[in-house]
């Protein structure tokens, strides 16, 4: 009994620490901003922007840190917002869910206002709790995971990219409405991605009266043939195939199903929808349709966007940049039209204000997620992908 | 019963069989004769279907019309994969041969490490498209749905290859030799076998046949690239041990057992315990047979 006590101390201990530290971070803020207010005539507007900027998924988190940098130089070169000039406040996160409550807090103690972040879903919901805490409207470029936005559970919560279900819901609506086909296979290749999105596919089908599942199988990825997945297709008498996962399978599946003279459409997600898939599979890609984040290569915000990251970094930019800047710009457009910065205001303009961004025209429903941004249905047609509007 | 179904599996089965016969004769070969596990088999496969590749490639663009270039590619992999398999036996296994058993072991899977790697830099680590230039025939139209032309081909080649294997061994001067070495090393040795040339020919024909097997399956499905040997080779080894490691015969029974199998519970059952079921088979049949459907068993003479 005795040892247990004396394991649960340093925890107290360090309970009490982090709540002591945390509640004189916020006192010391309060003392330190009518001095500031006195040095300038108003306080700079603080954004935080957090993500993984270190370690493996470094390339996902370092895009939005520019993102947002070119937006707020361009907004603070045109005297801010409202007269206020913008500060970023760059916290990293590493993606690991401990660090991100971690860097929440700190970014909370230094007065932030908005964040733009975090970069991966579980980071994420590690740190939105806090956030909603303190009042702070977070709004993610890339964080993907469904339940962020439909639990419920964090109102201040929104993002500029479409949930992992948005794909299967696309996809379903595709076949049911626009193919009118009744029996679907549903097919995965076990992997988080592809399963997740099977399974998400699966059950807007079962609760669709329109269709029915007729197979719901995974398939080993890397084997040598797959004619008897795809005898097992012809057999259970499907309409059409849905299939989560990536090319290589899909090439191998498709070509096997299309040498049987199998000609049911064949429809897959954004890990289908590369140059990769069309190479591979060639004749038999014809045909194939794939769901694809919206073609923003002709949005002027999106190639201007674009063009000052060229001239700035020297370089294309990375992973979720336009959805970062687009974040960045959703969030500023907020502060000016609500022309306030505390929290009621701030998601009130955000789901009632529509902005120009590089991913469209966009605003946020009730739930969080961004109307306007999400996926569109391409289909191989000479050997490319084109969308079918 | 729905029979097409039936037949349809059957022959997705025997084409995955035959496959796994021919790369788990090399297995069994090279253990047979020096009672070592070569595991970088399953890339001198992958070799054979990437040498086939360019050869392709080069003739396409030399205007070659199609079943003459599937000849001289797979000529080509056979050559080359020989010859890889020659020079692995030469530099892997060769100054081992006196060394602890596990040391050849260990030596096999960096074999196939390295091999795997050089391939992907060599290359590219991309997916390639392989050309199918097995034409389907006119006459084998009505019965598309349950089997094809680059199919019937793979058991043909199969079939003759399997022929030509047991002839070889039965009765020429080199299968008595290589049988003679399989029974006792030493013994051959002492009557005049030349040991060296007997295993080093091993080493090429399992290299030959596993080219072909390669060919042939990159043409089926369509695709390769760098790491396409790992799990055909597991796959292949796990079918001469369920057909008895050692046993020519025993592998290419051990093959099609297995590819009916998992074509079998794929459609019947479910594909995505494929691999588990196809493992608790061979446990099944080990736990019974411990040395094999048609392993002689081993008595160690003390």
């Amino acid at each position: 009994m005795n040892v247990r006590i004396s394991g649960r101390a340093p925890l107290m201990a360090a309970i009490f620490l982090i709540a002591f530290v945390s509640l004189w971070t916020a006192c010391s803020q309060k003392e330190g901003a009518p001095v500031a207010s006195e040095q300038k005539n108003l306080p700079p507007i603080k954004i935080a922007v957090v993500g993984s900027h270190s370690g493996d998924l470094a390339s996902y988190g370092i895009p939005s840190v520019r993102a947002a940098q070119l937006v707020v130089d361009q907004r603070n070169a045109a005297c801010g917002i409202a007269g206020r000039r913008i500060e970023l406040l760059v916290e990293d996160d590493v993606c690991k869910p401990e660090l991100a409550a971690n860097a929440a807090t700190k970014v909370i103690g230094d007065g932030a206002q908005v964040v733009v972040g975090h970069i991966c879903s579980g980071a994420t919901k590690a740190a939105l709790g806090i956030y909603k805490e303190a009042r702070l409207v977070a709004m993610s470029p890339s964080a993907t995971n469904p339940a962020l936005t439909q639990s419920g559970e964090y109102p201040n919560f929104f993002r500029t990219i479409a949930s992992d279900d948005a794909q299967a819901r696309l996809e379903v609506d595709f076949v049911l409405g626009r193919l009118k086909a009744q029996k679907i296979a549903v097919l995965h290749d076990k992997g988080d991605y592809g399963k997740g999105l099977a399974e998400f596919a699966k059950g807007f089908i079962e609760a669709d009266p329109r269709g029915a599942v007729v197979l719901f199988e995974g398939i080993t990825p890397g084997a040598v043939d797959y004619s008897a997945v795809v005898n097992k297709i012809n057999q259970s008498g499907a309409q059409a195939v849905i299939y989560g996962g990536y090319h290589p399978e899909a090439s191998k599946i498709v070509s096997q199903m299309r040498k049987k003279a199998m000609t049911i459409p064949f429809v897959s997600d954004d890990g289908v929808k590369d140059d990769t898939f069309i190479k591979v599979a060639g004749e038999f890609a014809e045909g194939v349709y794939a769901t694809g984040p919206v073609d923003t290569t002709r949005n002027p915000i999106a190639i201007e966007a674009v063009a000052a990251h060229k001239a700035k970094y020297g370089e294309d930019p990375g992973a979720f940049f336009l959805n970062a800047y687009a974040a960045t710009l959703a969030l500023v457009n907020a502060f000016e039209k609500a022309c306030a910065t505390d929290y009621d205001a701030i998601v009130k303009a955000l789901r009632s204000e529509w902005v120009a961004t590089p991913l469209g025209i966009i605003r946020f429903d009730e739930r969080g997620d961004a109307i306007g941004v999400g996926f569109a249905m391409y289909q191989v047609q000479g050997g490319k992908y084109a969308e079918i509007k | 019963m729905n029979w097409d179904y039936l037949l349809s599996l059957f022959m997705g089965g025997l084409t995955r069989g035959s496959i796994y016969a021919l790369i788990a004769l090399g297995y069994t070969m090279v253990y047979g004769i020096i009672s070592l596990i070569n595991f970088a088999h399953g890339e001198i496969y992958m070799i054979g279907a990437f040498t086939a590749l360019i050869v392709i490639g080069v003739l396409t663009l030399a205007g070659w019309n199609g079943m003459a270039i599937l000849l001289i590619a797979a000529a080509a992999a056979v050559v080359y994969a020989a010859a890889y398999g020659w020079t692995m036996e030469r530099i892997a296994y060769r100054p081992l041969r006196r060394a602890p058993r596990l040391s050849a072991l260990i030596s096999a899977i960096g074999m196939s490490l390295f091999l795997q790697n050089y391939v992907r830099m060599a290359q590219t680590a991309n997916f390639l498209p392989f050309p199918n230039l097995i034409p389907d025939f006119a006459c084998l139209k009505p019965v598309a749905h349950i089997v094809r032309a680059s199919e019937i081909v793979i058991y043909a080649v199969t079939a003759l290859v399997m022929l030509l294997l047991t002839l070889l061994v039965k009765f020429t001067r080199m299968g008595k030799a290589m049988r003679a070495t399989a029974q006792d090393r030493e013994m051959a040795m002492l009557s005049g076998v030349d040991v060296d040339q007997v295993i080093s020919l091993t080493f090429i024909i399992g290299s030959a046949i596993a080219a072909i097997g390669g060919v042939l399956i990159a043409s089926h499905v369509g695709q390769i690239n760098f790491y396409i040997g790992f799990l055909a080779g597991i796959k292949a080894f796990v079918a001469a041990v369920l057909g008895g490691i050692g046993s020519m015969p025993g592998a290419v029974l051990g093959g099609l057992v297995l590819g009916w199998t998992e074509s079998f519970f794929t459609g019947y059952v479910s594909s995505d315990y494929e691999d588990v079921f196809a493992f608790l088979f061979l446990v099944g049949i080990l736990i019974f047979r411990p040395s094999g459907l048609l392993g002689r068993k081993q008595t160690e003479k003390v």
